[in-house]
């Protein structure tokens, strides 16, 4: 197998050289490392293929059929475009899914990021109990994305929850939020910005890149702290800014676990927190309607696929690179 | 990894700037360590409350502490709590060996040895980073169950399988950046010594990669002792399901009685990964710096 065989030498990457020069003579371990990098790749090469790349492919072909769970693949039809077409001129709740998923997004992670770099800029600074609050913030993400906490969340913004409770205090009368089709979807976005910890920690680890001579020259140049935190720490902070902002995103777009709980798997109360995964989970798994659930499902990659694209596009505006190159 | 102590950073003096007011910022930083754990409080607290108390009591404790809650709970459903916290276990522990295994093997080729279309089948594992589950969901159930994996006389083995196929590449990335620092010197040293490949692994990578499994193994746990979405699909029997599948019985019965020892499950449930927070609090936080992504 031409796997086996030592690496071609035009062919072998970085770094070869250098590593090429220290081991004259065998070439006995460099076929052997060819072959060894396969062997220890094998578990990974074969999840690629059985887990990722084949059901990728299953899931393009049953896009284009009407697939559901019950019929055998033989007696499968080809429908051709049909659920493409479905999806984008014959089925509103598609599009009120999408809606809400955006509406979704577009509020709760600039809220999260918001609030992560801002408490990030309270934390930044050297004393005695950061440590403590750092610990403390982080919290909620390690347990926010759970069924646990989504029933804790439910409860809370419900008629007798600790939320109206809260508001009794101040005279207000409050009212179910998880039954509001207008507020449902907000108690989501709070519970998703309550977990501002894990992109804090990454913003705080960007304030400790920025050189602190930066601020020093600003200072010397007269610059109060609002104009050193618009021209110093912004710019430096850009690159964490704009990683945290890809990855909330994306990882905004497929909330589901918060929505199930909330709506007992509909997307209630008056589809009013139907995300985009979601009814691709009812499409696909109570409905039954694979063909139509994978369709969503390739829509939904190319999606993202381009939002990160756009997001990589217009990163070059506006994200600084300290060395320098613009990437 | 990189320590982040705090007074790591520059001189203090340097850092602080006029007109930062500390009392004020404590003040804020105390505003918020209170919203954040406002929710959590009143979950333990509900949780011990008993039925009356949870309608008429808004406040965050209970007046008298009642564990009711907890023993009424466990046994709620046919199949009592203890199952779902076996079964949740179960599954947790062999997905952290299945990551751990996997991943270390695909990141020592990665970071270590020379191979045909190697940097290749590095893009294609960074690609797969970003791709989300659901995406593959559907077309994986339907092989699985063409396999009878699914609902099986082990119905988990749609949750196992990929796990020790290496098919987390956040694991394989973030082991691959850790071996990146390990001195090529010592792989050299045990290479003049004979050491093959194999040799290398097991003797240099293997013991020196340990900090970079010990994150892989507490993040793999807290992530599948959290894991809703896949549970979900592939667990279809009472006595097969996990606890996070097994809390959302509760949401149907919505009856006020089930509020308590619905709470009382949950705060169960939420105590293995409280006590991995405190136990590794710092590793944890530092583990995100050091690779990047989720939480």
């Amino acid at each position: 197998m031409a796997l086996t065989t030592a690496p071609d030498p035009t062919r072998r990457g970085p770094g070869s050289d250098r590593a090429h020069a220290q081991r004259r003579g065998p070439g006995r371990f460099r076929h052997s490392e060819g072959l060894a990098g396969y062997v220890f790749l094998s578990p990974w090469l074969i999840g690629l293929m059985g887990v990722t790349a084949i059901p990728m492919l299953l899931s393009l072909y049953l896009s284009f059929t009407n697939y559901d769970i019950l019929t055998p693949f033989s007696e499968v039809e080809w429908v051709g475009l049909a659920n493409y077409e479905r999806m984008f001129t014959a089925d509103p709740s598609y599009w009120h899914a999408v809606r809400v998923t955006l509406t979704f997004a577009l509020i709760a992670v600039p809220l999260k990021l918001g609030a992560a770099l801002g408490v990030a800029l309270l934390l930044n600074r050297a004393w005695r109990g950061v440590g403590l609050f750092r610990g403390l913030f982080y919290l909620p993400s390690l347990l926010g994305g759970s069924v646990a906490l989504a029933i804790v969340w439910v409860n809370m913004f419900n008629r007798d929850g600790a939320f109206n409770s809260l508001l009794s205090l101040f005279g207000i009368t409050g009212k179910p939020w998880v039954n509001d089709p207008d507020w449902a979807l907000e108690t989501l976005m709070v519970l998703a910005i309550w977990q501002f910890g894990a992109p804090m920690v990454i913003f705080l680890a960007g304030l400790k890149q920025v050189p602190t001579e930066l601020y020093e020259a600003a200072s010397v140049d007269g610059a109060g702290r609002f104009r050193q935190f618009r021209n110093v720490t912004l710019p430096m902070l850009s690159p964490v800014i704009f990683f945290n902002l890809v990855l909330e995103t994306i990882n905004g777009f497929q909330g589901f676990t918060a929505a199930f709980v909330l709506s007992n798997g509909t997307g209630g109360p008056v589809d009013s927190t139907l995300m985009y995964t979601l009814n691709l989970y009812i499409t696909g798994f109570t409905d039954l309607n694979m063909g139509y659930a994978s369709a969503m499902a390739w829509v939904f990659l190319l999606a993202i696929a381009v939002i990160t694209a756009i997001f990589f596009s217009t990163g070059r505006f506006w994200v600084h690179y300290s060395d320098g190159e613009d990437r | 990894m990189v320590t982040v102590t705090p007074t790591t950073t520059a001189p203090p003096n340097a850092r602080r700037r006029p007109g930062g007011r500390p009392v004020l910022r404590l003040l804020i930083l105390v505003a918020i360590v209170a919203v954040v754990l406002y929710p959590l409080i009143w979950m333990v607290g509900t949780s011990l409350k008993s039925q009356e108390e949870i309608v008429n009591n808004v406040g965050l404790l209970p007046e008298r502490f009642t564990p009711g809650n907890y023993t009424a709970g466990w046994s709620n459903f046919d199949v009592s709590f203890g199952r779902f916290f076996l079964n949740s276990a179960m599954v947790s522990l062999l997905t952290v060996v299945g990551n751990g295994l996997s991943c270390l093997l695909a990141a020592y080729a990665f970071a270590r040895l020379r191979f045909r279309l190697r940097g290749m089948w590095f893009a294609v594992m960074i690609g797969t980073l970003l791709l989300p589950q659901h995406v593959l969901i559907v077309p994986q159930y339907i092989l699985f169950r063409t396999l009878g994996l699914v609902g099986g006389d082990w119905p988990y083995l749609p949750l196992l399988i990929p796990q020790f196929l290496a098919t987390e590449a956040f694991f394989v990335f973030l082991m691959v950046q850790f071996m990146r620092g390990v001195p090529r010197e010592l792989d050299e040293a045990a290479r003049i010594d004979g050491a093959g490949p194999f040799g290398i692994f097991r003797h240099i990578i293997l013991p020196l990669s340990r900090p970079a499994l010990v994150t892989t193994a507490i993040f793999s746990f807290i992530w599948t002792w959290n894991d809703f979405f896949r549970q979900l699909v592939f667990l279809s029997q009472l006595e097969d399901y996990t606890v996070p599948v097994a809390l959302t019985l509760f949401i149907d019965s919505t009856s006020q009685s089930a509020v308590g020892p619905m709470f009382a499950m949950s705060v169960l449930s939420l105590l293995p990964v409280f006590l991995f927070f405190v136990a590794f609090q710092r590793m944890l936080v530092e583990g995100i710096n050091t690779s990047g992504i989720k939480g």
